[in-house]
């Protein structure tokens, strides 16, 4: 074996015999995916929530039926929204004798009772009336988008947020280990480049987001949580390797900078922590104020996000990753950049 | 092959952290298949020296010539000639004993097989499927000159090899440090047991403060030292009166359980006490490094 494939199989066998760094790799981001899905899952009240625009008897019967929460809204359009939001189940638009049903064409779990209780209330609408033919001629529509199940944002965003974890946890951690256990100055002595050192450990952050990846998506396809792919799934795996070549790279810089593993952990908690939650690895970030929206923009792992969700979800093409591969590219260079100026072999 | 010149020529190199000269204009040559001790108190400027000897450190003045070859800067060629361990040992984490001889193996090409035959010399062949933290510190200790080792280098540089060793695992590793330089290695190692550089080197360097202050071999260096010898025999068997009027005697110290009696001509002393019969139980004590060292600091080495 060559000094590249000896460093990556012991750098391979030196993580998996970690056993708390593999908790975190692969079972930590899957608690946070399944716990998520789960939650999102449950409806708290079982009160079904309907949008209305405009009024009518219909309204008016929707409003006295049992188990049902109608939120009156102006503009059809918001409704839209909230409804592809899963904010609600289903949308009245009433407009004279016209009422038009809009519901999500997936599979949620709201959508059945929303249509029934919604059916029952036009029922009643045309009994008051007692006209024939019925006074409201209803139609019924599903809006054109498939509205997200919500394994269907969190897939991608826990996915990119446990690679970037991975990525610059275990990078820095490894570079500040090596460097305190001198293993950086023995490497000095031997007569090998310091290129295969580098992509060795490169290497193996690679292998483990692909890991990852098989994983998390794994699980979430399960009937359970019931995760659909695109046909254009695989275009995750460039993404992949770009993603993790930039928070690797993140993962060097911190480690150039820090002397301890204690140091380097919270530096990287402070990294990985709030960027995550700005990128809205767990949480769709579309509601919040434009300032947030500003900066997250600038976070690799928004763009990341977004293109996991694009090609794994949105069954968008190659085009797709246009975007968020030159912002990877891009970050990986500035930051690698700047890991190298300030790396250091040893502790002074 | 290179014509035979000195494995190692050190010729008056200097480093300075600010104000403290770590390394004072040190000098020396190591022949081939030498094994060169240096020794000295913390600080002393051992490891400075052995770092900048391997090329781990520029010294701010002074050149060292290995093989003929300069160490620095990083010198590839040179590279795979030296097998360095350094003080604080250094290990791959998580890695057993055999991982980790291959793993600095392969970082010089060697083969998997080639590594692990080096856990036989240094005797942890039983240990091979542990993993290094597992080890104590004896055993750790002796894997970190293995995986020096595991290149087959021509010069080994040992920094305390035997620091924070039991006495049984101090002896157990002199005999590795001995199998080395039976195989023909030119060996440099640093220590703070003068006792054992006098086993096991055929010269030394005594530094202190980082300067060399005598260089040679140990027995050399004490002999020139012309110290007295100490003459040990039970109380009671001479008096104090008696005992410093022997021949060659000096000083005479009676502590209640022996009579020291510190000569110039140790062997006109013994056959003196030989003719009183006064030899019952007697011991002998010579000059050791450790007396030089006090000669030439002042001070009485401690470590
Ligand atoms: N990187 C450094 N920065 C500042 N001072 C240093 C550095 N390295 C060593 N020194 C100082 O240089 C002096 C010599 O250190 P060195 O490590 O060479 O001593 P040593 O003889 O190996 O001691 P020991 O027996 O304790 O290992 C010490 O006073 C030490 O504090
Ligand atoms: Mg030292």
């Amino acid at each position: 074996m060559n000094a590249f494939t000896s460093l990556s199989v012991a750098m391979f066998k030196a993580s998996i015999r970690d056993k708390a760094a593999l908790f975190f790799t692969f079972m930590f981001p899957l608690m946070f995916l399944v716990v998520f899905a789960l939650l999102s899952g449950v409806k708290l009240a079982s009160n079904v929530e309907i949008a209305v625009v405009g009024d009518s008897r219909v309204v008016a019967a929707l409003q006295n039926s049992e188990g049902v929460n109608i939120q009156r809204i102006k503009e059809s359009s918001s409704a839209i929204d909230m409804l592809r939001d899963g904010k609600v189940a289903a949308i009245v638009v009433s407009q004279g004798d016209t009422i038009d049903v809009r519901y999500a064409n997936g599979d949620r779990a709201e959508t059945g009772p929303a249509l029934a209780k919604i059916s029952d209330a036009i029922a009643s609408a045309n009994l008051g009336a007692g006209t024939t033919p019925p006074k409201y001629a209803v139609r019924q529509k599903p809006i054109e988008e498939t509205a997200f199940e919500p394994i269907q944002y969190l897939t991608p965003g826990i996915l990119s947020w446990g690679v970037s974890t991975a990525a610059v946890f275990s990078s820095a951690l490894t570079l500040v280990a090596w460097r305190r256990k001198q293993v950086l100055r023995r490497i000095q002595l031997a007569p090998i480049g310091r290129g295969s050192v580098l992509s060795s450990r490169l290497l193996l952050s690679v292998v483990i987001a692909l890991l990852q990846a098989v994983l998390f998506v794994a699980v979430a396809t399960l009937p359970v949580f019931g995760l659909k792919l695109s046909n254009q799934w695989w275009l995750a795996i460039p993404l992949l390797i770009l993603g993790t070549l930039a928070f690797f790279s993140v993962g060097m810089l911190l480690g150039a900078i820090c002397k301890t593993e204690d140091s380097v952990t919270g530096a990287a908690n402070l990294v990985v922590l709030p960027m995550a939650l700005l990128a809205g690895s767990f949480f769709p970030i579309d509601k919040a104020p434009d300032w947030v929206k500003l900066i997250t923009n600038a976070l690799p792992l928004r763009h990341m996000n977004e293109g996991m969700l694009d090609v794994l979800v949105r069954g968008k093409g190659f085009d797709a990753l246009v975007l968020p591969g030159s912002v990877l590219i891009g970050f990986t260079l500035v930051v690698s950049a700047i890991a190298a100026v300030s790396f250091r072999w040893e502790d002074k | 092959m290179r014509a035979d010149g000195p494995a190692i020529v050190v010729s008056d190199i200097r480093k300075s952290y600010g104000d403290l000269r770590a390394v004072d204009g040190v000098s020396f040559t190591v022949a081939e298949g030498e094994f060169f001790g240096l020794l000295g108190p913390n600080g002393a400027g051992k490891s400075t020296t052995l770092e900048i000897i391997e090329g781990l450190r520029k010294p701010d003045s002074g050149s060292v010539r290995i093989l003929g070859e300069s160490p620095w800067p990083r010198n590839p060629a040179l590279l795979p000639k030296m097998g360095v361990q350094l003080q604080a040992s250094s290990f791959f984490e998580r890695l057993t004993s055999k991982e980790q001889l291959q793993t600095f193996g392969s970082l010089y090409g060697v083969s998997r097989a080639a590594a692990v035959d080096m856990l036989e010399l240094v005797g942890l062949t039983d240990k091979a499927d542990v993993q290094e933290n597992n080890l104590s510190g004896g055993q750790r200790q002796r894997l970190s000159i293995a995986c020096a080792l595991a290149h087959d280098p021509e010069i080994v540089f040992l920094d305390e090899p035997t620091a924070a060793l039991d006495p049984q695992a101090r002896r157990n590793l002199w005999d590795v440090l001995r199998a080395i330089q039976a195989r023909g290695k030119t060996i440099v190692y640093t220590t703070h047991h003068l006792d054992e550089a006098e086993i096991l080197c055929d010269r030394v360097a005594v530094v202190d403060k980082g300067r060399v202050m005598a260089m040679g071999a140990p027995a050399w260096l004490v002999r020139k030292l012309d110290a007295q010898t100490q003459v040990i025999v039970e109380h009671g068997t001479v008096t104090v009166e008696i005992a410093r009027n022997l021949p060659g005697a000096d000083k005479v110290i009676d502590d209640g359980v022996s009579v020291i009696i510190a000569t110039n001509d140790a062997g006109l002393t013994i056959k003196a006490l030989g003719e009183l019969d006064a030899l019952n139980k007697a011991q002998v004590r010579t000059a050791t490094l450790e007396d030089v060292f006090l000669h030439l600091t002042g001070r009485a080495y401690r470590e």
